[in-house]
């Protein structure tokens, strides 16, 4: 069990549109090797909101519904994944919304199967019919200033830039465009979503200014998923007092600690 | 007339409903969502929206994940 003794948990609530977290940590619902695993992540990792993807329903079978797996205390956040063109995505994006009667919506239109890259001109496309359809939009884009502002100005609720491809577990590959995003639109809810790998690359996000996180692989092809999550909660955590705390900066040579006079001879 | 729900192909009697098909299947109505010719059908709508020859039905329900690409190549830890 976690305790932050300086950082309570009603001082930095994380807040988007009307809702309200207190976990800067949103999880995502696939390659999990069993239900049970999936819940014990989900529940070491203290995440409030998950990530479902929307498929036609098998036909030939009876399945049990997926949701039922899922705490019922989550938020669920319908993605569009799988979808590689505006249309597949504004579509997805409506039937998620009339089966679950919400109107968040993460949105993923994706450019190639290999790379899972964001189309991003499709996205801002989508975004922007999706908006005026009032839904309330999380935008899976790569980390281009220039996009993450017509996102914006396109009302979309948040950004969300990759840190690395999907499933990499490669970590925040270009810290820098992170933190010039972070200065240049410091109003912004960004939230790093991909290639996340262990906590490291969590807490780094998070001391690049980043609001939340969002992961799916990182915790669920984790050997012991549980584990990860509870280190990615911390982890997280502890970036984002990093980050309030307002680190020392970087020098090239040292700087003396203690006084330089009065050394013995 | 002839149907195409999820993209297969289906034979069916004429004057069913959006309702009448999905009870057909034996599919939950709970935590789904129906299109037809590409556009969402409220379900409170399902049952007075009457199928006809060449519908398409799409109908879909929520499963874990995100996108998946193909498996990509594990880099050796020493290569970066």
């Amino acid at each position: 069990m976690s305790t932050a003794l300086t950082l309570k948990e009603t001082d930095d609530v994380f807040e988007i549109g009307d809702l309200t977290f207190t976990s800067r940590l949103i999880i995502g619902t696939g390659k999990y090797r069993s239900h049970a695993q999936m819940k014990q992540a989900h529940e070491a990792s203290g995440a409030e909101m998950v990530t479902v993807a929307v498929r036609r329903i098998p036909l030939d079978r009876s399945s049990e519904s997926f949701l039922d797996y899922l705490d019922p205390n989550l938020k669920i956040l319908p993605n569009t994944a799988g979808c590689y063109s505006v249309d597949d995505a504004v579509r997805t994006a409506r039937l998620a919304r009339e089966a679950l009667k919400t109107d968040l919506l993460k949105l993923e239109v994706i450019g190639d199967q290999t790379t899972l890259f964001p189309d991003n001109e499709q996205t801002l496309e989508a975004a922007r019919i999706l908006v005026k359809e009032g839904f309330v939009v999380f935008p899976y884009f790569n980390d281009d200033l220039i996009m993450a502002k017509k996102l914006l100005d396109a009302g979309c609720v948040a950004i969300m830039p990759l840190a690395a491809p999907i499933g990499s577990g490669l970590g925040v590959q270009n810290p820098a465009n992170l933190r010039i995003m972070r200065e240049q639109l410091p109003d912004a809810t960004i939230i790093v979503d991909a290639g996340v790998g262990t906590a490291s690359d969590a807490a780094i996000a998070m001391e690049l200014g980043a609001d939340a996180v969002l992961m799916n692989t990182a915790i669920a092809e984790a050997q012991d998923a549980a584990k990860m999550a509870e280190a990615m909660k911390l982890a997280i955590q502890a970036g984002r007092l990093a980050y309030l705390s307002g680190r020392m900066p970087k020098r090239l040579y040292a700087s003396a600690s203690s006084p330089l006079g009065g050394v013995i001879k | 007339m002839r149907v195409y729900v999820n993209g297969e192909n289906k034979e069916l009697g004429d004057g069913l409903s959006l309702l009448d098909l999905l009870n057909l299947l034996n599919l939950p109505i709970q935590r789904i969502a129906v299109e037809l010719n590409r556009s969402v059908v409220r379900q409170a709508e399902w049952e007075v929206t009457q199928l006809k020859d060449d519908d398409r039905v799409e109908i879909v329900h929520f499963v874990g994940g995100g996108s998946v690409g193909r498996i990509g190549k594990e880099m050796s830890v020493e290569s970066y």
